[in-house]
């Protein structure tokens, strides 16, 4: 028996498209609309959730045989907060810019259906490894549409893409004209429910039956 | 499973997940706080630098390029804030100043007087950059701080050699509504302060925040525009800068300046 079997490929892959935390469960939005005007910070935003469900799972993982079930959740919300609050802290220290302008939104990464779903639903069922794969799975399925939309409102709405100027803007002597709804909220709705059209266009099978 | 359903059993478990929680969050804030602290200096001084324009906002900066303007451009000083006398330079050192730490601490500090700008106490000393050019200031930079919408706002002004003029602001550290009056955190509402004075003819601070927008600085110079949605946050500021600016704050300092200069 290999360690890395059908459950732990599909515990990897599964998120990333078919079972996307966000195009298909439509979790974790209220941060896809807020970070996302800007690559580097969808970037950051991105590893975070990653890390924090990865480690959570694990460590949900570990101790699932041992966790009394009435006090199940609140034990999985401690694992969460501690690690967030470990991510914050790393953040402050090393891009300390970067944490400022992600201010409170790194703090509810604890709130994030995301990681507290899959802990409950995939790590109270599941061995460390397979845990930590789907961790990884999910944080990558996260990243994929974070990024996908970051890159388009930051194209679109300031002529960048990571920072560096792809299209010159008018008033620096360039040509092109900002989008200006880009860089808010509403166009992040937009884009990502565009993408979870677009998905489940795609993939009929994913359509709710009504 | 009625072993895991005791409650002695979940007691237990519960109490071990929170020392396990606790310990690696306090291992992780301690063994980090150096540098977090060295991260909130540079990121201080940059501001102070971003104020007086010799670093754009968003601009990358090391720790070695903030030294390097100190030692050239920007002499930092210590305003005794009731006279307004600076401080011998070699008497204090300015730049290890901790004005957020002087000013809550009964020894350095003292009640401020009664105020609308949130200002509970004063530091007995307020930090002031000269910005110097061929050994000349040629502008001076102050330290704001006042109470806005949801906590205390911290910024820096810049006044041109004339003790009047704004040269620059920056809010660098502020929790007001993002998108409404987390706008004073915007390089462009920032750059709208350029050119404005800061008292009007008779030397009273008058400068304000209004609703709408105001005219450009030649024709309009005390007024600056508000911001909308953010009524609170734009009246907030309005009082801090103009306590900042008045005798309770650098007022005395600003007159010597604009009759001395540095010295």
């Amino acid at each position: 028996m290999s360690a890395f079997g059908k459950r732990e490929r599909e515990a990897l892959l599964a998120p990333i498209l078919a079972n996307n935390p966000i195009g298909v469960q439509v979790l974790g939005i209220c941060s896809a609309l807020a970070i996302t005007t800007r690559m580097d910070k969808a970037f950051v935003m991105t590893m975070g959730v990653l890390l924090v469900t990865m480690l959570a799972n694990v460590a949900v993982s570990l101790v699932r045989n041992h966790t009394p079930g009435s006090i199940r959740i609140i034990v999985q919300l401690s694992i969460i907060a501690s690690l967030v609050i470990v991510f914050d802290q790393i953040l402050k220290a090393t891009l300390y810019e970067l944490s400022l302008e992600l201010s409170v939104f790194v703090g509810l990464i604890i709130t994030n259906c995301i990681v507290m779903g899959r802990a409950e639903g995939y790590a109270m069922q599941n061995p460390p490894l397979a845990s930590a794969l789907d961790g990884i799975g999910n944080g990558l399925g996260y990243g994929l549409v974070l990024m996908l939309t970051a890159f388009i409102r930051e194209l679109l709405g300031a002529g960048k893409v990571f920072g560096f100027v792809v299209l010159p803007l008018a008033k620096d002597g360039g040509w092109y004209v900002p989008n200006g709804m880009m860089l808010i909220a509403p166009s992040g709705l937009f884009i990502i429910a565009g993408l979870i059209w677009l998905l489940k266009t795609l993939k009929p099978e994913l359509q709710d039956k009504d | 499973m009625a072993r895991l359903e005791s409650p002695r059993y979940t007691f237990l478990f519960a109490t071990a997940v929170c020392v396990v929680c606790a310990l690696m969050v306090s291992v992780a804030a301690v063994s980090l706080q150096p540098r977090q602290k060295a991260n909130a200096r540079l990121y201080m001084e940059k501001n102070v630098l971003v104020a007086a324009g010799l670093v754009k906002p968003g601009q990358d900066v090391t720790i070695k390029e903030v030294e390097k303007y100190f030692e050239k451009d920007v002499s930092a000083r210590l305003v005794d804030l009731a006279s307004g006398e600076l401080l011998p330079a070699d008497k204090a050192d300015a730049r290890s100043y901790d004005q957020r730490g002087a000013r809550s601490d009964p020894a350095t500090s003292r009640v401020a007087p009664a105020n609308t700008a949130g200002v509970g106490r004063l530091p007995r000393y307020g930090v002031a950059y000269f910005v110097m050019k061929g050994g000349q200031p040629e502008q001076v930079v102050i330290a704001l701080e006042g109470l806005g919408m949801w906590g205390t706002v911290y910024g820096f002004m810049s006044l041109d050699r004339d003790g009047r003029t704004v040269r620059g602001l920056t809010y660098y550290d502020q929790k007001e509504t993002p998108g409404l009056g987390g706008e004073i955190g915007n390089p462009a509402w920032q750059a709208l302060w350029k050119g404005r004075r800061a008292y009007d003819d008779q030397g009273i601070p008058r400068l304000t925040v209004i609703k709408g927008q105001a005219g450009a600085p030649d024709k309009d110079p005390l007024r600056v525009d508000g911001m909308s949605g953010a009524t609170i946050t734009s009246n907030a500021i309005t009082r801090l800068t103009q306590f900042w600016l008045s005798d309770d704050g650098y007022g005395k300092f600003l007159r010597r300046f604009r009759e001395k200069g540095a010295g």
